[in-house]
C-alpha cells in the first residue's frame, strides 16, 4: 500500500525528463499506466470476504506521527474511485490537451494531487491525514491556475486555494484538540475511545474545526463558491478534482469520524441541515447558470449536499445511500464533465445559449449524455444507477422519526431534487435538442475523436451496469463501505421495485413537477434572475477580499507614517506604559533611605547646574551656545565621577567630553544653523509629556532599585583577587584588561568600526564628486 | 544622596527624549548625548555612592567603593563616543546630500 500512495509522486519527479519527448509521444501515455496499475492493485481487495488491513511505517516516531495506511472499506471505495477515475481522467487528457500545453505541469501536478488523495483516504494517521490534505489543496490549487496567463484562472485558484486552507487549518486545531484529549495519533484507536472524546468539555470545538475543514473541502453552504471559479481549470481536472475525488475529501472526513461523533446530537444537526442547504441552493443556483460547466459545478455542489446530509443522517440505510451515491455520482458526473468537455473542445464554446441540436452532430455524445443527465436527475429507470441512491435517500428521510422539525426534511429533500431535475433536463436538452446555431459557434461541431469518447463510455457503461445489476457492487464492496461508517448494516439487497411506497411517489413528484417546472422555464426566468440577487456569496467573499485589504492598509498607513518622531513617540509610550504598568501590578515601587549617602553642599550645586544646563539644551537656538551647554552637563558628570571616587572614568570623560565637544563645535560649522521649534503648541505638550513621564520613570525606577538589594556585590571578589591574581592595584583597570577583558576587546572594535566609518562616509563623499 | 542622582538622571533623561523628539538632526544628536550622560549617572548610582575610598588598592585600607559599576561606564563611554562621532559625521553628511537637517522631510523615495 506505502507503494500504491506515494509511485505516483516518485513517477512526477520523471514526468519533466518525459515531457520533454511530448512532440513524439504524448506524456500522458507515460502517466496512464501509474493509477491503471493502482487501480487493479486495489480491485484485488475487493471481494465479500474483505477485511481491514493496516500497514505501520516509522516516520517521526517521538511525536508519534507515523505512516500508518489502513484500509477499510470506506478507503477501498475511495481509493479505486481515484485511482479508476484517474486512469480514465488521464486517457481523456491525451486526446483533450494539445501537445503544445505544458504537458509536463499538468501531469506532474496531477500525480501530485493522485498521491495526496490516495494518502488522504489511506492514511490513519491524523497529521499524515492533514499532510496530504493540504497537499491535495496546494496541488488543486496548481490545477486550477493551470492557464495562469488567464485572469479569471488564477482568481479562481486563489480563491479556492484561501478558502480550503482556511478549512484545513482549522481541521488541524480539530485534529490537535483529539489528540491532546486521547493521547494517540492513530483514528482507529481514537474511534475506540469515543467515549472519552465525547465526555470531552472541547466537543463542540472539535466538531466544529473538523465539520469547517469537511464543509470547506467539500463546497458545503456557504463555502460553497469556490468550487464554480475551480472550473477554469482544463476539464480533465474538473472530471477529476471537482466531481470525483477532491471534493469527496470532505465527505471521507466526516464519514470516516462519524463512529466517534455519531451519537452527538449536534453532529446529526449541524451536517443535515448543512447538507440540506446545500443540496437545495446547490440546485437552484445550477438552474440559473448558461455555462456547461457552471451547471455541473453547481450540481456537484448540490449532490454533495446530499450524500453529506445522509451522512449526517447516519442511520443505516442512510449511510449505505451516502456510500452508494458516493459511487454513482463519481460516475454519472465524470462522464458528464467529459462530455461538456468534449461539446467544448468540438464547438468553442460552453455557453448553452448557444449551444442546441448538437444531437444529430455529435450523436454518441449526446448517448452519454442522456445517460448521465436523467441518471444524476434520478429519473426512475432500472437502467440508471442515479435512481436508485436518489430513492434510497428519500427513504433515508423518511426515516428519521417523527420528531419535530426533522418533519421538514423530505419536503426540502423533494424540492433539491426537483431543480436537480430542471437542470439535468436543461443540460441535455439545451445542448444537444432544439434549433442548431452553428453561425454563432466559434468551431464547425462534429463528433469527438474515439480516444476522447472512451473514457466517458466506460463511465456511462459503469452507470448502466451498477443501473441493471446494482446488487454486483453490493455485497462485495459498498457492504464493507458502509459497514466501516456505520456498523449495522441492514441494506443487504436493493432493488428497482418497492412496491407502491412514500419514496416511490416523491420520485414521481420529482419527474412531475420538475418536467413542468422545466418545460415552463421561460416564465420562471424573471424569479431565476432575481432572488439570489445581492445575496450570493460571491459579492461577500470578495467584500471580505477587499475590504481585508484597505482595512490592513489603512492600519498600516496609521501607524507607518514615515515620521521618525512618530516611531519614536509610540516606542517610547509603549515602554512607557508597559512598565508603569507593571510596576504597578506587581507593587514594583520601593522607597527606603537607608545607607544612602549623605549629601554635600557642592554635590547639590553640581547637580542644580547641570539641571539648569540640561534643560537649557532645549532652549538653545544657537550652535555654540548649544554645544557649550551640553558640554556643560558632560563636565558635571566628570565633576561627579570625581566627587564619587572613580578617578579614571573622571579622567576618561573628561577627554572625551572635550574632544566632543570639539567635535561637536567642527561639525556644527558645517551644519544647518539651529532653528527655533516651529511645532505647534500641541505637539510641544504631547513631547513634554512624554519626556517629563520617561523621565520620572527613570526616577522612580532608579529609585526603587536602590532601595531593595536582595543581595551584596560580586565586587569584593575584584577588591580582594585584582592584586592577588590580575597583578594590579587599581582595580578598575584590573577588571578591564583582566578580569572582563573580553568587553574592552569589542569595545575597542567598536571604536575602530566607528573610525572606519566616519572615514568610510567622508571618503564616499570625495567619490560621489568624483563621478 | 542617591536620591538626589536618581532625579538628575530622570531630568537628563527628560531634556534627552524632548530633544530626540524634535525635527532638527542636531538636536537629537544632542538628546543621544545627553541620554548616555543620564545611563552614565544611573549606573554610577546603582553602585551606591561614597560607600568607601576609591578602587585602588593602599595598604591599610579595606573600604572601597565599588569598582564594577565603574568598568562598566568607562566601557559605555567609550562607546557612545564612538557612536556620538559616527552620528555627528553621519549628520553632517546627510544634510549636505540632502540639503536638509529636518527629520519630517527625510521620508525615503516613494517607490521604495
Amino acid at each position: 500500500m506505502l507503494f500504491a500512495v506515494l509511485i505516483p509522486l516518485l513517477i512526477a519527479c520523471f514526468i519533466p525528463a518525459l515531457s520533454k519527448l511530448k512532440t513524439k509521444i504524448h506524456t500522458g501515455i507515460f502517466v496512464f499506466f501509474v493509477p491503471f496499475f493502482i487501480f487493479i492493485y486495489f480491485a484485488s481487495f475487493i471481494g465479500t470476504d474483505f477485511s481491514p488491513v493496516m500497514e505501520q511505517y516509522n516516520w517521526i516516531p517521538s511525536l508519534g506521527i507515523n505512516f500508518d495506511l489502513y484500509l477499510d472499506g470506506l478507503s477501498l471505495l475511495f481509493v479505486l474511485l481515484i485511482s479508476g477515475i484517474g486512469a480514465l481522467v488521464v486517457f481523456y487528457s491525451i486526446y483533450y490537451l494539445d501537445k503544445s500545453e505544458q504537458l509536463g505541469n499538468f501531469y506532474v501536478f496531477l500525480l501530485m494531487f493522485m498521491s495526496a488523495m490516495l494518502g488522504v483516504v489511506l492514511s490513519d494517521n491524523i497529521f499524515v491525514l492533514y499532510t496530504f490534505w493540504e497537499l491535495t489543496s496546494i496541488s488543486s490549487f496548481l490545477l486550477i491556475g493551470y492557464w495562469h496567463f488567464k485572469e479569471r484562472s488564477r482568481y479562481g485558484a486563489l480563491k479556492s486555494m484561501l478558502i480550503t486552507v482556511f478549512g484545513g487549518l482549522s481541521m488541524l486545531g480539530g485534529f490537535i484538540l483529539l489528540y491532546v484529549i486521547t493521547g494517540t495519533t492513530s483514528i482507529q484507536e481514537m474511534i475506540q475511545q469515543a467515549d472519552i472524546i465525547l465526555s470531552s468539555n472541547y466537543l463542540p470545538l472539535i466538531l466544529g474545526f473538523i465539520l469547517l475543514g469537511a464543509f470547506t473541502k467539500s463546497a458545503q453552504f456557504p463555502f460553497h463558491i469556490w468550487l464554480p471559479d475551480a472550473m477554469e481549470a482544463p476539464t480533465p481536472v474538473s472530471a477529476y478534482l471537482h466531481s470525483a475525488t477532491m471534493v469527496k475529501a470532505g465527505l471521507f472526513l466526516v464519514a470516516r469520524f462519524s463512529p466517534i461523533f455519531a451519537t452527538y446530537e449536534w453532529f446529526f444537526i449541524v451536517v443535515s441541515v448543512i447538507g440540506i442547504i446545500t443540496l437545495c441552493w446547490g440546485s437552484y443556483m445550477s438552474v440559473r447558470q448558461t455555462d456547461l460547466k457552471a451547471i455541473l459545478a453547481f450540481s456537484t455542489i448540490s449532490q454533495l449536499g446530499m450524500i453529506m446530509a445522509m451522512l449526517g443522517f447516519g442511520t443505516p440505510i442512510a449511510i449505505f445511500a451516502a456510500v452508494f451515491h458516493i459511487l454513482n455520482h463519481a460516475t454519472f458526473k465524470g462522464s458528464l464533465f467529459m462530455v461538456a468537455g468534449i461539446v467544448d473542445h468540438e464547438t468553442g464554446t460552453r455557453d448553452i445559449r448557444k449551444l442546441g441540436g448538437l444531437a444529430t452532430l455529435m450523436p454518441i455524445t449526446a448517448t452519454l449524455a442522456i445517460f448521465g443527465t436523467f441518471s444524476m436527475a434520478g429519473v426512475p429507470l432500472p437502467f440508471l444507477n442515479g435512481f436508485y441512491s436518489k430513492e434510497m435517500f428519500f427513504d433515508a428521510t423518511l426515516g428519521l422519526g417523527s420528531g419535530g422539525w426533522s418533519q421538514v426534511i423530505p419536503y426540502l429533500a423533494v424540492i433539491g431534487s426537483i431543480f436537480t431535475f430542471v437542470y439535468s433536463m436543461y443540460f441535455f436538452f439545451g445542448t444537444f435538442t432544439g434549433k442548431k446555431q452553428l453561425d454563432q459557434l466559434p468551431k464547425k461541431p462534429h463528433e469527438a475523436p474515439i480516444g476522447m469518447l472512451i473514457s466517458p463510455i466506460i463511465l456511462v457503461a459503469g452507470v448502466i451496469l451498477i443501473g441493471l445489476f446494482p446488487n454486483m457492487v453490493n455485497a462485495p464492496f459498498l457492504q464493507h463501505a458502509a459497514t466501516a461508517v456505520n456498523n449495522a448494516v441492514e441494506y443487504n439487497k436493493i432493488s428497482f421495485w418497492h412496491g407502491f411506497i412514500p419514496p416511490l411517489f416523491m420520485s414521481l413528484a420529482v419527474v412531475g413537477i420538475g418536467t413542468v417546472l422545466f418545460i415552463t422555464r421561460k416564465k420562471w426566468q424573471a424569479v431565476y434572475n432575481f432572488l439570489p440577487g445581492k445575496t450570493s456569496f460571491n459579492h461577500i467573499y470578495n467584500g471580505i477580499i477587499s475590504k481585508l485589504d484597505t482595512f490592513s492598509k489603512r492600519i498600516t498607513n496609521f501607524y507607518m507614517t514615515g515620521s521618525l518622531k512618530t516611531y519614536m513617540s509610540l516606542i517610547l509610550s509603549t515602554v512607557l506604559i508597559i512598565s508603569v504598568v507593571y510596576m504597578f501590578l506587581t507593587d514594583g515601587f520601593a522607597f527606603s533611605t537607608n545607607q544612602l549617602a549623605e549629601p554635600s553642599f557642592i554635590e547639590i550645586a553640581v547637580v542644580a547646574v547641570m539641571i539648569i544646563a540640561a534643560i537649557a539644551t532645549i532652549y538653545m537656538n544657537h550652535n555654540v551656545a548649544a554645544i557649550l551647554v551640553l558640554g556643560v552637563v558632560g563636565f558635571g558628570v566628570a565633576i561627579l565621577f570625581v566627587i564619587y571616587r572613580a578617578p579614571d572614568i573622571a579622567l576618561t570623560q573628561l577627554v572625551i567630553e572635550t574632544v566632543t565637544v570639539a567635535l561637536f563645535l567642527l561639525c556644527f560649522y558645517h551644519l544647518p544653523k539651529m532653528r527655533k521649534s516651529t511645532d505647534s503648541l500641541k505637539t510641544k505638550t504631547v513631547n513634554a509629556i512624554i519626556s517629563i513621564a520617561f523621565g520620572a520613570l527613570i526616577t522612580i525606577v532608579a529609585i526603587s532599585a536602590n532601595s531593595s538589594r536582595w543581595f551584596d556585590s560580586i565586587s569584593d571578589y575584584f577588591v580582594e583577587n585584582s592584586h592577588k591574581l590580575g597583578g594590579g592595584d587599581n582595580i578598575v583597570n584590573v577588571i578591564l584588561v583582566d578580569f572582563r577583558g573580553l568587553d574592552t576587546l569589542f569595545e575597542i572594535s567598536v571604536l575602530g568600526i566607528a573610525a572606519l566609518a566616519v572615514v568610510g562616509l567622508i571618503k564616499m563623499k570625495k567619490n560621489k564628486e568624483a563621478e | 544622596m542617591e536620591i538626589i542622582t536618581s532625579i538628575l538622571a530622570g531630568v537628563l533623561f527628560a531634556t534627552a527624549i524632548y530633544n530626540l523628539l524634535q525635527k532638527q538632526l542636531i538636536r537629537i544628536i544632542i538628546g543621544t548625548a545627553l541620554i548616555s550622560h543620564g545611563a552614565h549617572i544611573l549606573i554610577l548610582t546603582m553602585g551606591r555612592l561614597k560607600a568607601g575610598q576609591p578602587p585602588i588598592l593602599i595598604e591599610g585600607i579595606s573600604n572601597y567603593t565599588d569598582p564594577l559599576p565603574q568598568a562598566l561606564i568607562l566601557t559605555s563611554i567609550v562607546i557612545s563616543f564612538g557612536v556620538t562621532s559616527l552620528l555627528l559625521v553621519l549628520a553632517y553628511r546627510a544634510s549636505q546630500e540632502n540639503n536638509t537637517d529636518n527629520m519630517e522631510e527625510l521620508r525615503g523615495n516613494e517607490n521604495e
